[in-house]
This record gives structure tokens, sequence and C-alpha cells, in this order.
């Protein structure tokens, strides 16, 4: 055994990499059936859904509200110098918009949501698992996927939904006032550029990537909360690998769906 | 960490008990409550940041030198990170190109320009700030939960037990080894970004490498401003994501809570410090 491993020690970890990676694609495809079956025939428990929609959805308004002012105004003064260097004032709320509109602002908002929303999702049904709360619920005949996973899934993928649609007209106000501010251009100026030249169908872009998203990292934080072996410090894992596996699932996913969309 | 803060706990207490009740008809009352507690949270969280951030700074200086230690971090924070960031950033730089390209051939059928404003825009701001954000969620996670998980299993005690303390033991090797591991790992997932954008140029847009690869609007100041950044997101991860795992309490859901927290709050201050170097970047470099 320790000599086979020797051995082949490289192809060894990357044989181990690449059969944990399928069994987390495995059990994500699992889990997403099953939730998908409960859901179809609306076996989830409603209470439980409004409450996760409370706590995921209204208590990251202030941090949505932050990250899309902030956004707003990093797009302007990247845009700043393309702006001055071709002196085309016009076309900083075009410019500025459809960055945001398509891709900063979906991708920011998910991020941030991943770590608010996904992160906390799977700290606490890891600590549900670890003290046994699962199992319990199994013992009474309730299905947990029903009780606890539907609503948790539904609820993030509404949120993240509803997010990216106020957290799209916050980048831009944040945008048009860091335009007045820096680039000395009229919002007004900066609203005709974003709907002169910008159509719905660049808003429905960025709103179809953050459902993919949301159900992507919906899976990702189900999946890794139960999934979690061996007390505290399984958790704080189970936290890290949910956060990581969102993060690349947005970005990849993200390509594709640009891709397929253009 | 520091004496109970009987004030705040009342607000909180307040607060979850005016927010239980609350929840479909929240009060004036309660929500003044709830302001009151965000707001000293708010308070005390910078309160204990900037502490351990002014005590990882003289450690840093005057610390005691363990062998190996900022060596151990540096594997763990750069090279375990690699693979991951430039899966990401290789995505990153194609998702780019692709939107620009369909962009700009809305508005000027001439993609020639393409590849100089992208390495600047690259270099400027979407590298450093996307990978730190990559990096916050993977290295300040990956912090939190360690960190974390010693504070709930005692042995941030038993450091604190031998007179040693934990910034100067468990957070300022991390900061030290960050420090150099985001310069190293964003320099190294700008170049994985460029390629990828380049090889996406050239397969939709027929955009010929020869074209693409064009320094010609990058200039001294893009590439201070990125480092500049880099740095600061460097120390800022470390600072953040440690503050969050040693203020843990708690059990099990305390490690979740802390990294949660870690995350977020290690995202929220790549944002903001990027708003701001941005900005001073821009007045400093115009053009």
């Amino acid at each position: 055994m320790a000599g086979e491993a020797a051995a082949g020690g490289g192809l060894h970890t990357l044989g181990g990499g690449v059969l944990s990676l399928a069994e987390t694609a495995g059990g994500m495809g699992l889990l997403f059936g099953r939730i998908a079956r409960r859901a179809a025939a609306l076996e989830f428990d409603g209470r439980e859904f409004v409450k996760n929609l409370y706590k995921m959805g209204v208590k990251s308004v202030p941090i949505v509200i932050v990250t899309a002012l902030f956004v707003g105004g990093i797009m302007v003064i990247q845009a700043a110098p393309v702006v001055e260097r071709y002196g085309a004032h016009g076309l900083l709320g075009w410019g500025a918009g459809f960055g945001t509109l398509r891709e900063i602002g979906p991708l920011l908002t998910a991020l941030m949501l991943s770590g608010r929303v996904g992160a906390n999702n799977t700290a606490e049904l890891g600590t549900m698992v670890v003290t046994e709360q699962i199992d319990a619920l199994r013992a009474l005949a309730i299905d947990p996927i029903g009780y606890l996973i539907v609503p948790r899934f539904l609820a993030f993928v509404l949120t993240l939904f509803l997010a990216a649609l106020y957290a799209d007209a916050l980048a831009l106000v944040g945008a048009a006032y860091a335009g007045k501010g820096l680039l000395d251009v009229e919002p007004a100026v900066f609203l005709n550029g974003v709907t002169g030249l910008l159509t719905i169908s660049d808003v429905a872009h960025g709103l179809v990537k953050c459902i993919i998203f949301g159900v992507i990292m919906a899976l990702a934080s189900c999946h890794f909360g139960l999934a979690v072996k061996g007390g505290a410090p399984g958790v704080g894992r189970a936290v890290n690998a949910t956060v990581v596996a969102s993060a690349l699932g947005i970005l990849v996913l993200d390509y594709f769906v640009s891709f397929v969309l253009a | 960490m520091s004496a109970p803060p009987s004030l705040r706990e009342a607000a909180r207490a307040a607060a979850a008990a005016g927010g239980g009740e609350a929840e479909a008809a929240p009060a004036g009352d309660s929500a003044l409550g709830a302001l009151g507690a965000a707001a000293l949270d708010l308070l005390e969280g910078a309160r204990g940041l900037y502490s351990v951030f002014v005590l990882t700074l003289y450690y840093s200086v005057r610390g005691r030198r363990e062998k190996g230690a900022v060596a151990l971090q540096m594997y763990e924070i750069g090279n375990r990170s690699l693979f991951f960031l430039c899966v990401v950033m290789a995505f990153l730089g194609m998702i780019l190109v692709f939107q620009a390209g369909v962009q700009v051939q809305r508005v000027v059928p001439d993609l020639t320009l393409l590849g100089a404003q992208y390495v600047e825009l690259l270099v400027r701001e979407l590298a450093p700030s996307v990978g730190a954000l990559m990096l916050a969620t993977r290295v300040g996670a990956g912090i939190a939960a360690e960190i974390g998980s010693m504070v709930v299993t005692e042995q941030v005690d038993a450091l604190r037990m031998c007179a040693a303390d934990p910034v100067d033991f468990l957070i300022k090797p991390r900061f030290l080894a960050s420090l150099v591991m985001t310069v190293v790992l964003i320099a190294f997932g700008t170049a994985v970004a460029y390629l990828s954008g380049m090889a996406v140029a050239y397969a939709y847009f027929g955009l010929l490498p020869h074209t693409f690869i064009n320094p010609a609007l990058l200039d001294a100041g893009d590439v201070v401003v990125g480092l500049a950044k880099c740095v600061a997101y460097g120390a800022a991860i470390p600072v953040v994501s440690g503050y969050c795992g040693l203020s843990t309490y708690g059990g099990s859901e305390g490690v979740g809570w802390a990294t949660t927290r870690a995350v977020v709050n290690s995202s929220l201050a790549v944002i903001v410090l990027d708003f701001f170097i941005s900005g001073a970047g821009y007045l400093a470099f115009p053009g």
C-alpha cells in the first residue's frame, strides 16, 4: 500500500481528485433530482419557505445595497480613462451599463450572496447534521428534503433573482452619481446612454444568469451542508468547500451562459 | 475577546426578542433596537479589527520568529489555491473578451484595439479584484474555519495560557504569507486570463494573437495601481478572516458562522478597498 502510493504519488492524487469531483457532482445531481421531484409535486413546507425567504432575502439587503453602489462607482472609475481618451462622455452610460447589467452586477451579487447566504445555509445544515437533528427528522417520518432542503433551495434562487433586480438598479444609480462626481457627466446624459444603446435583453441576460447561479449555489450549499462529517471542524471545512464550489460554478457557468445567450 | 460588553448583549437580546415576534409586523421600537444593535456590532467589529491589524503589524516586526511557519502558510495559501485560481481566471478571461467583443461589434466593427484595452483593464482592475474575491472565499474561509475550530476546541485558550498571543502565533504567519502569495497568485492569474482571452479572441472574432498582444495602453500607472490592490487585498483578507475566526463563540454552529462572516467581510473589504484604490489611482494617474 505504502509502496504503491510512493510509486504513483502524483497519479494517486490526481485519481483521488477526480473521484472526489465525481462524487460531488454526482451527489449534487442526485440532490437536484430529489429537489425537483418534490418541488414539482409541491411537497414542501410553506412556512419554512417563508422563514428562509426572510432570513436569506431580507437580511441580505444591506450587504447587497453596499456592494451594488460600490460596484457602480468602480465601473465608472474604470471606464473613466477610456471615456476621457476618446472624449465619449455620452457613451459612459453604455459602457458602465452593459458591464454592470450583463456581467459584473450578476457576478458580484452572486458572489456576495454565496458568502452571506450559501455559506450560512451550509453552516446551518451542517450543524443540524452534526447534532443529529436530520436523523431526528427521519425518525419522526418527516422527509428532510421536503422539509428543509426544498424550501431553502427555492428561497435561495428567488432571493438571488430579486437581489439582482435591485442590485442592477442601485449599481446604475451609483454609476450615474460617480460619473457626475468624477467626469462631470450629468445623470440624465448617463441615463440616456443606458437606455439608448441597451435593450431589455441586456437586463434579461443578467437575470437569466442569476437564476442559473442561484441553482448551482443552492445545490452546492445544500449538498455540502448535508455531507458534513466530524464535528465543528467538519462544519468549517464544509463552508469552505461550499464557497469554493460556488465561486467555481458561477464563473464556469457564466462563460457558457454568456456564450449561449449572446 | 475583550470584556463582555453588556450594552451590546442587551441591545442584541432586545433586537432578537423584537425580531422574533415582529417577523410579521415590525414595530418601530424593535426596528430601533435592531438598528442600535447593528450599529454597536459594527463599531465593536471595527475596533476589534483595528486592534488585530495593529497587533499583526507589531508582531510582524517584533514578534517571535518560528521557523517554517510562514513557509507552511505560503504553501497552504499559495500552492493550494493555484489550481482553483487558474481555472477561475481562465474562465474570467474568456468571459470578458467574449462579452467585450460582442458589445464592441455592436457599436464599432473594429476589434483591433480590443487586446490593448483588455490588458489595461485586466492589470488595473479585473485581475486583482476578481482574483482577490476568489481568494477571499478560498483563503478567507479556510483561515476562519481553521482558527474558529481552534477557538471552539479551546486550543486558542491553551495558547493564551502559555503566554503566546494568538495574533502572533496564528494570524501573523498567515498575514505575511498572504501578503506575498496574493501578489504572486494574481500575477499568475493575470497571465492565465490574458492567454485565455487571447484564445477566445482568436476563436470567435478571428483576432490574431499578433494583433491582440498590444501593450500600447499599458503604462506604469496601471501596474502600480494593480500591485497596490494586490498588496492591500493580501493584507486585508487574513486580518479580516483571522479576526472573524478569533471571535468565534459556541460550538460547530459558531464555526460555521465565523466562516460565513469571514467570507462576507473579506469580500466586502475587497470591494470597498477596490473603490478607494481605483479612485486614488484615477486621480494619481489620469489617462
